[in-house]
């Protein structure tokens, strides 16, 4: 009984996807100004570009949360990354490096990435405040060292090389996408084939529980918020290579989209449940309905209001389904 | 009989918040004279007038033992709506207009978080994205303005005058006021903290759990409209992101004054404190000639610090247990 409600619960977000592709391209095209069917290859392929940025983050978010913990920092850590890259690329010792700037900008990015991870992530083991608090506070800090770099002035460096690799297509799909499909498999077989994914269950199961079994709680959480600076930075190092210019802003309230994604997804603010597989649908759910309310000619307003909605009627439909689950948010 | 450890880290913990304050105004002084003057004290009063009125709503929330991220973008659709209808219906009418669509947000998420007992977080969550979705909607994407700026007495809560003081401070003086009483001398009050502290018990002993929290939903939503006729007075005009962002800077502020997420502590004078000192942290650092961004590093560590020092008084040790 309880397997059939997991199976149902697991498959809801894609049963999901598949009404939104059925509405937009049956209803839609009917309404559509454009000629070109919502179906259409070009454009799934799109959608599938598209969710990259925030995808790669979510996906990391989900391990987080599955934790118990939250990262609310992952948007000023992307923006960093992204501002540490194009920055880099202009330093003296590097231009002299001609391409192979490349490779080493990026690995700066990624580098910034794990470092302000790892600070939360003390933060939150030595101290033992909340997570919540410890990144909250740290998205107005990242944010500061982002304003470091060139004020409010955008910093933007356009390399040729760059942008081709980010633009290209490599067996149909593009270079975003097989990021964005890689962490997904990674991330996916880490969470359900290593002792560090279980350990991650147990911990948000039941965190003293975990403890008396002897896994070492602290470090579990430091790992894991390495692992999502890590994601943060290459969802903007994937971003930033096509388009070579950031925003001091840039990032702000990805946050609050990834988290979006992840519940929509399955996963259990109180920690313990969720998938890695079921936040790639949140993330693609969420992409569909952007891309199909455009394509129905919907103000692109509207977004917002209806993934709101939605994000509350599964709160309401999951409180249904599952009348057990008193569990509030401990933070 | 010394003073112990144990003491001063009590001291510290009950009223770290005041004296770092203290410690934080004696320093900026001593650095820049300018900084005590009475119209920079004023200035920043009021500059942090808006966010101060939103955090004094936000408090009573988080005392229930919620979260309320949807404020930043409910006090942009305050805005954005009292500064549509002031043109269409006349300042008189559009302002009490507001506060009714406003409250009625408040009060759908009061019934969601209260009466259908759904998780805080992602239903403010949703209702940041749906309420800024409605603005934008209402506005068509277009930035907001009162085609007679200079003809309008509307102008006189954001930029008025009584008596030499601005018309924002005494507004929020007073809400800081009112909302002091309700919470600590009204049994509404002693519910809010009952039901933050432990629902269940609250439950137990008859208290309505489900009213209470709808209660601080409304509270909270009656001080977002507070502040977008602030903003829309102040300005005149707006942008649809007017409050994007604020929900967390608020939750800094009332996290600063030392309440507790998990609900029932914290008080309308600690957030008033809080408001202040990332109001005066960002002047003071200013006034010092930093750049405008080092306020966001210091706000960083003076959270951690703060929330860290009183886990820390109350655990008696100052490294957490965490294996």
């Amino acid at each position: 009984m309880s397997n059939r409600k997991d199976l149902l619960k697991r498959s809801a977000i894609w049963g999901f996807i598949l009404l939104e592709l059925a509405f937009f391209s049956i209803i839609g095209d009917q309404l559509s100004v454009s000629d070109q069917p919502f179906l259409a290859y070009d454009n799934m392929l799109l959608v599938l570009k598209q969710s990259a940025p925030i995808g790669i983050i979510a996906l990391g978010m989900t391990i987080i949360m599955i934790n118990g913990n939250i990262d609310l920092s992952v948007g000023a850590i992307f923006a960093l990354a992204a501002i540490v890259m194009l920055d880099s690329m202009t330093w003296p010792f590097m231009q002299g490096l001609g391409d192979w700037a490349i490779p080493l900008a990026w690995i700066f990015a990624l580098m910034t990435g794990v470092i302000m991870g790892a600070i939360n992530g003390l933060l939150v083991w030595k101290t033992g405040v909340d997570a919540f608090i410890v990144t909250l506070g740290a998205m107005l800090g990242f944010r500061g060292l982002v304003f470091m770099f060139n004020g409010e002035q955008p910093t933007s460096h356009l390399n040729w090389t760059l942008v081709d690799f980010a633009e290209a297509q490599f067996l149909g799909l593009h270079t975003a996408t097989w990021f964005l499909l890689g962490t997904a498999l990674v991330l996916w077989l880490l969470m359900t084939r290593t002792v560090h994914g279980r350990n991650a269950y147990a911990i948000g199961n039941n965190r003293e529980a975990a403890v008396n079994a002897g896994i070492r709680v602290g470090p579990h959480f430091v790992w894991n918020f390495m692992l999502i600076g890590f994601l943060a930075a290459l969802s903007a190092v994937v971003f930033y290579s096509e388009s070579g210019s950031v925003n001091p802003n840039d990032g702000m309230l990805y946050e609050l989209w990834a988290i979006t994604a992840v519940v929509l997804g399955g996963t259990k603010l109180a920690g313990g449940y969720g998938s890695i597989i079921g936040t790639l649908g949140g993330v693609l759910a969420i992409q569909i309905l952007r891309k199909g309310l455009g394509h129905i000619g919907a103000d692109t307003q509207t977004v917002n209001l209806v993934i709101g909605l939605i994000l509350i009627a599964v709160l309401v439909l999951d409180r249904q389904l599952n009348r057990k689950g008193q569990g509030e948010l401990k933070i | 009989m010394g003073l112990t450890k144990q003491d001063i880290g009590k001291v510290l913990a009950k009223q770290g918040i005041l004296i770092a304050f203290v410690v934080f105004m004696i320093g900026f002084a001593l650095a820049n004279q300018r900084f005590i003057a009475i119209d920079n004290i004023a200035g920043v009063i009021r500059s942090s007038a808006i966010l101060g009125v939103m955090a004094l709503g936000v408090t009573f929330v988080v005392i229930g033992g919620n979260l309320d991220l949807s404020v930043g973008s409910m006090m942009s659709f305050s805005t954005i709506v009292v500064l549509d209808l002031h043109d269409k219906i006349g300042p008189a009418l559009a302002i009490p207009a507001m506060f009714a669509m406003t409250l009625c947000l408040g009060a759908f998420i009061g019934f969601l978080v209260g009466y259908l007992k759904l998780n805080s977080l992602i239903v403010t969550l949703g209702m940041l994205s749906a309420i800024h979705g409605l603005t934008l909607t209402w506005s068509g994407g277009k930035n907001m303005d009162i085609a007679d700026k200079s003809g309008t007495w509307f102008s006189v809560f954001g930029q008025g005058e009584v008596m030499g003081i601005p018309v924002p401070i005494l507004i929020f003086a007073a809400l800081a006021a009112l909302l002091a009483m309700l919470l600590a001398k009204t049994p509404f009050g002693r519910k809010v903290y009952a039901v933050g502290g432990n629902g269940q018990a609250a439950t137990f002993s008859g208290i309505p759990r489900a009213r209470v929290v709808f209660y601080t939903y409304l509270i909270s939503a009656f001080c977002v409209a507070v502040a977008g006729l602030l903003q829309a007075s102040r300005s005149l005009g707006s942008q649809n992101t007017v409050g994007q962002g604020m929900e967390l800077e608020v939750l800094a502020a009332v996290i600063l004054g030392g309440a507790s997420l998990l609900g029932g502590s914290g008080t309308v004078f600690k957030t008033v404190i809080g408001v202040l000192i990332l109001g005066f942290i960002q002047n003071g650092l200013l006034l010092v000639g930093l750049d405008f961004y080092v306020q966001y590093i210091v706000t960083w560590v003076i959270i951690i610090l703060a929330v860290w020092l009183d886990v820390a008084a109350k655990r008696g040790r100052l490294w957490s247990p965490i294996a």
